[in-house]
């Protein structure tokens, strides 16, 4: 029972993590339609970004963030503006090309700069644990867990209390009633786009701190950062949360109770079967734009 | 080792085009660095090794050991008087690109002598390749029991022994100690690779028989990256020995702090891999933390082995840092060279027939140590047990080895 009790904790507080790197991927594609597969790169760049002021800057991991949102914000500027906002047709099928190029291109700048050696973010509380009944849970899960709480708030709030937010909002719904109000809507994409990319700052950070990672990582983790969103819904800030959590409570869980042989295929099974009832996923695109 | 995902395959395939171009133009075909008297053309020694995907950091380790041989080799006077030139390809860790990259060393480069890539996965494929062309195939990397069922008869692997007898060692030194001091219980958390999983089976088959019951064993799939659930069901079984078979160091490090983390003080912690991969492994798990972690290795920076002193002062001429930070992966590739030297010496000649004979015949130096290979290319020594000791890693098992007696217990976390 411990052991169960445990697997819970370490899934709730690892899926809060995962929910945050894949809102960025979620909100590119519930506002442009676009498959930002380059979005697992991004939070590998937002890793080795923190990574490297603590190493040279010695800067803390979560003051660090001060620097790496912004500038991961002003990457995916600069991505929209240069390569996504030329795609005129065909856009969700071409998006996942080029950003597949996108990813290439930072994994091989990434090598290039760090090589491939594993490294890992360090820091007092990464290592250290604290008990939760009866078993430790590392400071650096409840901070993570509690950063991706209040940045997920924050861009709820953005999205649902700020006027800019209300264009998101409504280029969402519909892009071409949209531009009729006056809307600009290529200013919404790109600062949206931009928003998506700087989510992986935070995430990139609390992964590098939680697990050892070099340039190809991005891999693993954009494939189950794209599951999570479709299970959740592609477009769903709440059905990322959600599906986030679950993921990594039924892997943890049944990991401990059972064997990891059988943790992902438990957990792919229940998407199949999630995915035969609701095809959109489980907050999928009607329920985004009725929010 | 992790599978790559389909994803992950796929990009790789699109990144090892890109690198393959990159490397042929810019670095492969580029002739190696020293020049020395040469009686002919260079001779083209071909491999394949992974600069990208999951074997990449083993990749360039073996990169390294192969062009310092190959340096050495020209700078006093080359290989049967002729320089030697290496050609090599990325194979992106992918078992596909790799077979394309032999067949394409061998009929388009026309190379002369062919040496290995990194890993048991890639390893098979590789030498089914080169033996349909008649080539000897010498391996720094990749002696599972896996390649050994192949019955390559080309094939010869350069460590001191067959993958799936690294931990032997370990398992007798285990069973010297005294009843009343031996761990009663044991955790086992492998991989499942070709590599890692046999050497653990191994341990836990020698171990089991002689009393240590085993509390826990699991076997994770290639493609898992979350390593706590492992951690948080070995540490709730409390046993006092924890054997990891972790073909690269994630494993390792990831179930070793997450053992710090839920304050859990195994009597001893041996990994198959990661506590030998020097400063990459102390940073990720903290250099005090390291103290007493175990892994058996077929070379030590400190042997009186053949050319070993040479080696070292190469390696830091050339890649600079400490002798920590040298990956077992390069000596191992340089063993290949040495080997690859004397036989070639001893017949005179780049028949591969010839060479693959004398490869079964001869004795060879290297500086893992003496190489003597049976009818499949398994090699005939032990590796022996090295121990992180104070920040560095010394030899503690067996005696002919050791350079200081084994730290039991392990002392607690920082």
């Amino acid at each position: 029972m411990d052991l169960i009790y445990g697997a819970i904790v370490t899934g709730i507080l690892t899926g809060g993590v995962y929910a945050l790197m894949a809102s960025g991927l979620t909100l590119v594609f519930g506002v442009m339609d676009i498959i930002n597969v380059g979005q697992g790169a991004l939070v590998i760049l937002g890793a080795y970004l923190a990574y490297a002021l603590e190493q040279h800057l010695h800067l803390d991991p979560f003051l660090s963030l001060l620097l790496t949102i912004p500038a991961l914000f002003l990457v995916g500027v600069v991505i929209e503006v240069a390569i996504i906002r030329r795609l005129k047709r065909d856009r969700t099928m071409l998006s996942i090309l080029v950003t597949f190029a996108v990813a290439l291109i930072i994994e091989g700048l990434l090598t290039l700069f760090f090589t491939t050696n594993l490294v890992k973010i360090d820091a007092w509380y990464v290592d250290n644990s604290f008990p939760v009944g009866s078993v430790y849970v590392a400071y650096i899960y409840l901070f993570g867990f509690i950063l991706s709480v209040v940045l997920l708030a924050a861009l709820w709030a953005f999205l649902y209390r700020t006027k800019f937010g209300q264009g998101i909002r409504a280029t969402v719904q519909n892009r071409t009633a949209a531009e009729l109000i006056g809307i600009n809507v290529a200013r919404v994409e790109t600062i949206t786009f931009g928003i998506g990319v700087s989510l992986a700052a935070a995430g990139g950070m609390v992964y590098g701190a939680i697990n050892t990672f070099n340039p190809v990582s991005a891999y693993d983790l954009i494939s189950r950062l794209l599951v999570i969103i479709i299970l959740g819904g592609m477009g769903s800030l709440f059905g990322a949360l959600v599906a986030a959590l679950f993921m990594l409570i039924v892997e943890d869980v049944t990991s401990v109770v059972w064997s990891p042989v059988w943790a992902t295929l438990v957990f792919y099974v229940v998407l199949a079967a999630v995915l035969l009832v609701r095809a959109q996923g489980v907050f999928g695109k009607v329920a985004t734009r009725r929010q | 080792m992790k599978a790559p995902s389909v994803l992950a395959r796929s990009s790789r395939w699109f990144l090892s085009g890109a690198l393959i171009a990159g490397v042929m133009l810019g670095v492969a075909a580029a002739p190696s660095q020293a020049a020395s008297p040469a009686a002919g053309p260079p001779i083209k020694i071909g491999f394949s090794v992974s600069l990208s995907g999951d074997f990449s950091s083993d990749g360039q380790a073996i990169l390294q050991g192969y062009r310092l041989w190959a340096a050495d080799v020209n700078s006093h006077g080359g290989l049967l008087g002729r320089k030697v030139r290496l050609i090599y390809y990325d194979d992106a860790s992918s078992t596909t690109q790799v077979q394309t990259d032999y067949t394409k060393l061998i009929t388009s480069d026309k190379v002369d002598l062919t040496f290995g890539p990194f890993s048991t996965l890639l390893t098979i494929p590789a030498t089914a390749v080169a033996r349909r062309y008649g080539y000897a195939f010498l391996a720094p990397a990749g002696g599972g029991p896996l390649v050994f069922q192949q019955n390559f008869h080309n094939f010869f692997f350069v460590q001191p022994s067959p993958v799936a007898r690294n931990l032997v060692s370990f398992t007798h030194w285990l069973l010297t100690l005294p009843k009343s001091r031996r761990p009663t219980t044991a955790a086992y958390v492998t991989i499942d690779d070709p590599f890692a999983k046999p050497e653990v089976d191994t341990a836990r088959g020698i171990l089991s028989r002689h009393g240590v019951r085993s509390v826990y064993y699991t076997v994770v799939p290639s493609e898992v990256t979350d390593f706590q659930p492992m951690a948080l069901s070995a540490a709730h079984t409390h046993a006092q020995l924890v054997v990891i078979g972790s073909p690269g160091p994630d494993l390792s490090i990831a179930l070793i702090n997450g053992f710090k983390q839920q304050h859990y003080n195994p009597k001893a912690i041996i990994a198959t891999s990661g506590p030998d991969q020097g400063k990459t492994f102390s940073k990720a798990v903290g250099l005090r933390n390291t103290e007493g972690i175990m892994v058996p290795e077929g070379w030590w920076y400190g042997a009186k082995t053949y050319q070993n002193t040479r080696f070292i002062s190469e390696y830091l001429r050339t890649y600079h840092g400490t002798v920590a930070d040298i990956s077992q992966d390069t000596p191992e590739a340089y063993s290949v060279g040495q080997v690859a030297q004397q036989a070639v010496t001893k017949i005179g000649s780049l028949d591969n027939g010839k060479l693959i004979a004398e490869l079964h015949r001869g004795t060879f130096q290297s500086v893992q140590g003496p190489m003597r290979f049976d009818s499949a290319g398994r090699p005939q020594g032990e590796s022996f047990i090295v121990q992180w000791r104070n920040g560095n890693t010394v030899p503690v098992y067996p005696a002919q080895y050791a350079v200081k007696s084994v730290e039991y217990p392990k002392p607690h976390w920082h």
